[in-house]
């Protein structure tokens, strides 16, 4: 009869240690030395010291807001996009897929096998001036005779779009998939129309997996860089730009914590907003 | 019951598990850990390793078997292994991953690291004292130094650093697409430019450059130099006449044709031509910028082996065989009579070996302006960050 057999009610927390033990050495203390950190005052030759520096953020929302702004539309509109280029995607492997399912997965997920770099530099030669892409925008008139897409908003915005696409689509195929069919030919049992049926059974029963893929979508892609870096001009900078110059080009740490811990806010503040408008519940299900 | 013990077993080990997991970890954060097995001073013992991180595509390689024949042979002769890593892709961002250990006096388990002196970051690691004095008795082919390099502002007397390579900062331009470009003043200026040509994101590149173009000096920056140079940047930057601020991400859009010109380095340009055999590359017409990558060992780095390569490395047969493959310019004297020998082609070629009418228009960038916050503020609000 062992310890564990007499205190039963112990386990599941003694099962939850090495996760939590994961979670306050490699998250809660590197977030509190950030924390620390924002708060001090200094430059780098003489050395930053603690002392409760709050200009430090206050710097933060009235000299970059420009900045924190520029991200959170760039992510909104790239989450939008990705959503609506999911949707479809997602609804037809899960519902027309067939054998060909897991085929059709594995080419969304296939771009993950390059690195992040790589793929956003293939966005470069797709996008390029002499490239097919340009020349037909330019022979339909979107674009004029001089016109280009790279170095210009519109190209940050779609590679982010790319980059972060398979983020919205998985979640939304795995809420898809898990639809049971009979609910949608019950509804037209029913004499709902096609559209009726999904608009008011399978729409609502995929949310879990919309509000699952805004979210990963839209957060990381709020505190990217490399986009803008690769694929935009000082004009697109966004605010991860800005993180990134403070912390390897400046070398003003505690500028660059503050910024993070507001772009942190920032995102914490949306989302509950959205979650608030939307339901929890939709997330779990 | 058997099972009742294993299951308590099991959790008994996973718990310990998790502490030896955690332990190690939490004191790796906390500090501890001095030298990385090596003696800073006076044992004149070689290591079993040379741990040396380099820049990508700055060694030679034999194509076949990818491995660095030089380093192959330093093995061979010394008995030393090279621990060889290509994980310098930026000063900042190598700077800002070495900075946390040696601000808190711990080793960051290198011997040998390769920095550029047209960044504060050089300059910076033998301000704070976070770099091994070289032991110079172990480097006498420290005589093939060229004599530019023996005595820059930040290390006037070489203790601590060795030049690896140099390079230098131009003007290149793709001739199936405009005219030659030659002046900084034509770059700038010339609206047939406009949103197809790029300026570097170093400070020291592209604001050198202009201060030259200004008739100012770049190797002694004054506030006013400083502010017209930059003012010029941000005008061409707002016009639209400078598409974007680049690293060498320019050497593909340059080939392709999307840009026109761009400021660029020596080097890359020669890497670019075998396969771009009409892209050119020249010293602007108010003269270029030089900038060379530059040896030193980081605290707690092994002095003895460090410098025994170094001067393995000043070696005119071993540099020959480095220039030869990578092909920017080269430190160490005598190694152009041994290319002409072996490869007299590339021992004519002048971005390999700058004759000295090349060498008189490129100019050192002010070492002081480098590591000036104010003036690093500034050039990032221009790059929009």
């Amino acid at each position: 009869m062992g310890f564990f057999h007499r205190h039963r009610g112990l386990t599941p927390y003694l099962l939850l240690l090495p996760g939590l033990a994961w979670l306050a050495v490699f998250f809660l203390v590197p977030l509190g030395f950030l924390a620390y950190q924002s708060l001090q005052s200094g430059t780098f030759d003489v050395g930053y010291a603690f002392d409760w520096a709050w200009g430090n953020y206050w710097d933060a929302l009235q000299r970059y807001h420009p900045w924190l702004v520029r991200s959170l539309v760039y992510a909104a509109i790239a989450t939008l996009l990705a959503l609506v280029i999911s949707y479809p995607l997602a609804y037809w492997i899960a519902f027309r897929g067939g054998r060909w399912k897991n085929v059709l997965l594995v080419m969304i997920i296939a771009p993950f096998f390059v690195t992040y770099l790589i793929r956003t530099l293939a966005w470069q030669t797709i996008l390029a001036d002499q490239g097919p892409v340009v020349s037909l925008l330019r022979d339909v008139g979107i674009l004029g005779a001089n016109g280009r897409v790279l170095a210009t908003s519109t190209a940050v915005v779609a590679g982010i779009t790319y980059n972060f696409l398979p983020f919205m689509a998985l979640p939304l195929y795995v809420a898809l998939e898990a639809i049971d069919h009979r609910l949608i030919e019950a509804a037209e049992d029913l004499y709902a129309s096609k559209l009726q049926a999904f608009l008011r059974v399978t729409l609502p029963l995929s949310m879990p997996g919309v509000v699952a893929g805004t979210l990963l979508t839209f957060i990381p892609a709020t505190g990217d860089f490399i986009n803008a870096q690769l694929l935009g001009t000082p004009k697109q900078a966004m605010i991860g730009n800005v993180i990134q110059s403070k912390f390897f080009n400046l070398l003003d740490y505690p500028g660059a914590a503050a910024l993070s811990f507001t772009l942190m806010a920032a995102v914490l503040i949306l989302i509950a907003i959205y979650a608030r408008a939307i339901g929890t519940e939709k997330l779990t299900g | 019951m058997t099972d009742m013990l294993t299951r308590e077993e099991l959790l008994r080990r996973a718990g310990f598990g998790a502490a030896m997991l955690s332990i190690p970890g939490l004191a790796a954060a906390c500090g501890g850990g001095g030298g990385g097995g090596s003696a800073s001073s006076g044992t004149q013992k070689l290591a079993d390793t040379l741990r040396f991180s380099n820049w990508p595509l700055y060694i030679d390689v034999n194509e076949k078997t990818k491995t660095h024949p030089t380093l192959d042979a330093f093995t061979k002769k010394t008995g030393v292994k090279v621990d060889y890593v290509e994980d310098i892709n930026s000063n900042s961002e190598y700077f800002g991953k070495i900075q946390g250990p040696l601000s808190r006096g711990q080793s960051i388990h290198k011997d040998l690291i390769v920095l550029t002196d047209n960044e504060r970051f050089l300059a910076l690691m033998i301000d704070r004292g976070w770099v091994e004095e070289l032991d110079k008795d172990a480097i006498p082919n420290i005589s093939n130094l060229v004599d530019v390099q023996k005595h820059p502002g930040f290390d006037p007397d070489r203790k601590y650093s060795l030049p690896w390579q140099s390079g230098m900062t131009g003007i290149a331009y793709n001739p199936k697409v405009t005219k030659p470009i030659l002046s900084i003043d034509q770059l700038f200026e010339d609206k047939s430019l406009k949103g197809q040509m790029t300026a570097l994101n170093g400070f020291g590149d592209t604001l050198g450059l202009v201060m030259l173009a200004n008739g100012d000096d770049p190797s002694k920056i004054t506030d006013a130099s400083f502010k017209s140079a930059i003012d010029r940047v941000k005008e061409a930057s707002d016009s639209g006449q400078i598409r974007q601020f680049t690293g060498n991400d320019y050497a593909g859009p340059l080939s392709k044709g999307d840009l026109k010109a761009c400021i660029a380095w020596s080097g890359d340009i020669v890497q670019l031509l075998p396969d771009n055999p009409d892209l050119k590359w020249v010293i602007p017409k108010d003269g270029g910028i030089i900038w060379t990558d530059n040896m030193i060992i980081p605290k707690g780095g092994d002095v003895f082996t460090a410098s025994t390569y170094m001067n393995y490395a000043y070696t005119p047969a071993v540099a020959a065989k480095i220039a030869a493959y990578i092909q920017y310019v080269t430190p160490v004297k005598g190694t152009k009579e041994v290319l002409a020998k072996t490869d007299p082609a590339l021992a004519g070629n002048e971005l390999i070996f700058p004759t000295d009418a090349t060498l008189e228009k490129v100019h050192l960038i002010d070492p002081e302006a480098l590591n000036n916050q104010s003036y690093a503020e500034q050039w990032a609000a221009v790059l929009g960050a």
